[in-house]
């Protein structure tokens, strides 16, 4: 009893620091409010983060996570050996590559384009109608597109024959389907990728463009000199951000274009992840390559971060 | 004055011309669409119709809307928008308000933002998420396209920022006041916030509209597909094995017109909320892009 009264005050003590330095009168609704969505976080985000362990197993529904029998970094060295991987993983670096390439080229070009309209609503309407594929899904630029590029009389090809050339397949071609998935991947989002640039533009201090003037330089001088160095700061960023998707080459796309005849320069791997893991059911080893992919996407993510903060200072979080 | 010299001309013309075509390059092929809809089967099949109808007719809207399965999906489509739109809302303003304070104030928030933020650096990847769907019973429900995604991380950095940029002094007055916390989120942060949370459900319904995949991996019959993943099985990979319809009706819904009218009527709620989208999205991105 003795103990019990000394030892009540020093709890409540303890008990009352603890509410007075997490100010819990105030804040316990702040924390309430937080809770729906990090149940929801841990569910459906870290439990399968968990669930990743069935990469390390040989997994059967049947039998679970925890009857399913452990097989260490088997899946991984099958994973190297797999025949198609080194062919995945290459049309994966060559197809984000290029659409990193493009995707920071071409907006940035069509962005001093722009920029030298003077009539505000041709330039409004320029761009409302360039934003607008960003907003469409790879399933309904899909169907247009699988009309549009058909090898019989397909819109394109329709101009391609009138050109004097031969009809091409662009989506059933291995030489072509990685130019189309490039192609029509800028087409869809290099005016909402503009945005960034424009806005980079309507930074510019306008007396440096006054002070060329009077020194005699010519538009294209002002451009290369003045509007192209204001830009670079920008670019840089988004290029050095990019980094970290150049293992996502784009599974929405590539999905909704590709089909068995140009899986040898377009399967990339999610498509391959997919096919392996939920139509043929090989779950541990689609986990695997996905893992893998992960794992190396995360590196990269944090070091591309890194960089952009210390050369452009640029900070996300 | 470079306006006057010639060659500044003869590039400014190229340059209307060129964005002018560049412009219709993105607009083209959807009226092409529009136009095959809207033509009879025999020239659109023929490959005749460019950008106008030949031979106007809405036997292919007919055709589609006296479809069930479509009909079908774009209910459920409708219904999963309406649903993930407003749970996701709620979430964004009920996580983005305790996190937009100081640690100072708020013990914990800091580490709350990075369980938070971490899963956009990583996640589980996709077998393992498709095996807790389908452990949690999730699968074939509506539940399964909703809950998953419901907690948007990237919304909720959007409306953080947006919340620390409204001056201090409103929440000091409404707790001087005697508000709570959830009396200063709903009566204070809300109506001050309204173009910001009109832009972030504007962008959540068109990417909730747009979203096929989980419909097809957690639907396993295609009577619950979503309408997204019901024109992806049958338009995109032209496979008509789910749908059990005999070969007449497969005619109907496989001719190009009505497969074209299938995708405009797709397309359609996006082209329509665009115009406001466009309103919002310039000024929304700078303010997540630009952090001084």
């Amino acid at each position: 009893m003795k103990e019990t009264a000394v030892q009540l005050p020093a709890k409540q003590e303890k008990r009352r620091v603890i509410r007075k330095s997490w100010n819990m009168n105030r804040n316990w609704p702040l924390h309430m409010m937080l809770l729906p969505a990090l149940v929801l976080v841990i569910i459906f985000q870290y439990v399968p983060m968990a669930g990743i362990v069935i990469a390390f197993q040989d997994f059967k529904p049947w039998k679970g996570l925890t009857g399913s029998e452990w097989v260490g970094l088997d899946n991984f060295w099958f994973l190297f050996k797999y025949p198609d991987i080194d062919q995945v993983i290459w049309n994966t670096l060559v197809i984000a590559f290029f659409k990193m390439a493009a995707g920071l080229f071409v907006p940035f070009l069509f962005a001093i384009l722009l920029n030298e309209i003077r009539l505000m609503a041709f330039k409004r309407v320029t761009q409302t109608l360039v934003y607008l594929p960003h907003f469409l899904s790879w399933v309904i630029l899909g169907g247009i597109l699988l009309d549009i590029l058909a090898p019989d009389g397909g819109l394109v090809n329709k101009a391609v024959t009138a050109l004097g050339f031969e009809s091409i397949f662009f989506l059933g071609d291995n030489n072509w389907f990685r130019f189309t998935l490039i192609v029509s991947d800028v087409w869809k989002e290099f005016g909402f990728g503009t945005i960034v640039f424009l806005a980079a533009l309507a930074g510019i201090n306008p007396a440096l463009y006054e002070a060329a003037e009077v020194d005699g330089a010519t538009r294209l001088k002002q451009t290369i000199h003045i509007t192209m160095p204001a830009l670079m700061p920008i670019t840089i960023v988004l290029g050095t951000l990019s980094i970290g998707n150049i293992l996502n080459a784009g599974f929405d796309q590539v999905f909704n274009l590709y089909n068995p005849l140009v899986y040898e320069k377009g399967d990339i791997i999610d498509t391959f992840v997919y096919r392996l893991g939920i139509l043929n059911g090989k779950m541990s080893f689609a986990t695997t390559v996905g893992l893998f992919k992960s794992v190396v996407a995360t590196i990269l993510i944090a070091t591309s971060y890194r960089l952009a903060y210390k050369f452009a200072n640029y900070r996300v979080f | 004055m470079y306006h006057k010299t010639l060659g500044y001309r003869i590039f400014n013309i190229s340059n209307y011309v060129f964005l002018g075509l560049l412009s219709l390059l993105c607009i083209l092929p959807v009226i092409h669409i529009l136009a095959v809809s809207f033509s009879s089967m025999a020239p659109a099949s023929s490959n005749l119709v460019g950008f106008w109808p030949i031979g106007f007719t809405t036997d292919a809207y007919a055709k589609t809307f006296g479809n069930s399965n479509f009909l079908n999906s774009l209910g459920i489509s409708v219904l999963r928008t309406v649903l993930s739109t407003v749970i996701g809302m709620v979430l964004v303003l009920l996580t983005a308000y305790p996190l937009s304070k100081e640690d100072t104030s708020f013990r914990g928030r800091t580490m709350y933002v990075w369980i938070f933020v971490f899963t956009i650096l990583f996640s589980g990847g996709l077998i393992p998420s498709y095996i807790l769907v389908q452990k949690i019973g999730l699968m074939d429900s509506i539940w399964a396209l909703v809950l998953p995604g419901a907690v948007s991380v990237w919304n909720i950095i959007l409306m953080l920022n947006f919340f620390r940029g409204l001056p201090k002094e409103l929440e000091e007055a409404a707790y001087l006041d005697g508000a709570g916390q959830l009396k200063t989120l709903v009566l204070v942060f809300i109506p001050l916030s309204m173009p910001s949370i009109a832009t972030l459900s504007l962008f959540t319904m068109v990417y909730q509209w747009n979203s096929w995949f989980d419909g097809m991996i957690y639907m396993r019959d295609i009577k619950d597909y979503p309408l997204a993943s019901l024109l992806q099985t049958i338009i995109v990979q032209q496979d008509f094995s789910k749908i059990n319809v005999d070969p007449k009706a497969l005619e109907n819904i496989s001719n190009r017109t009505v497969r074209a009218a299938q995708i405009f009527i797709g397309a359609l709620p996006i082209l329509l909320v665009y115009p406001f989208l466009q309103r919002f999205f310039v000024k929304g991105m700078v303010i997540g892009a630009v952090k001084e």
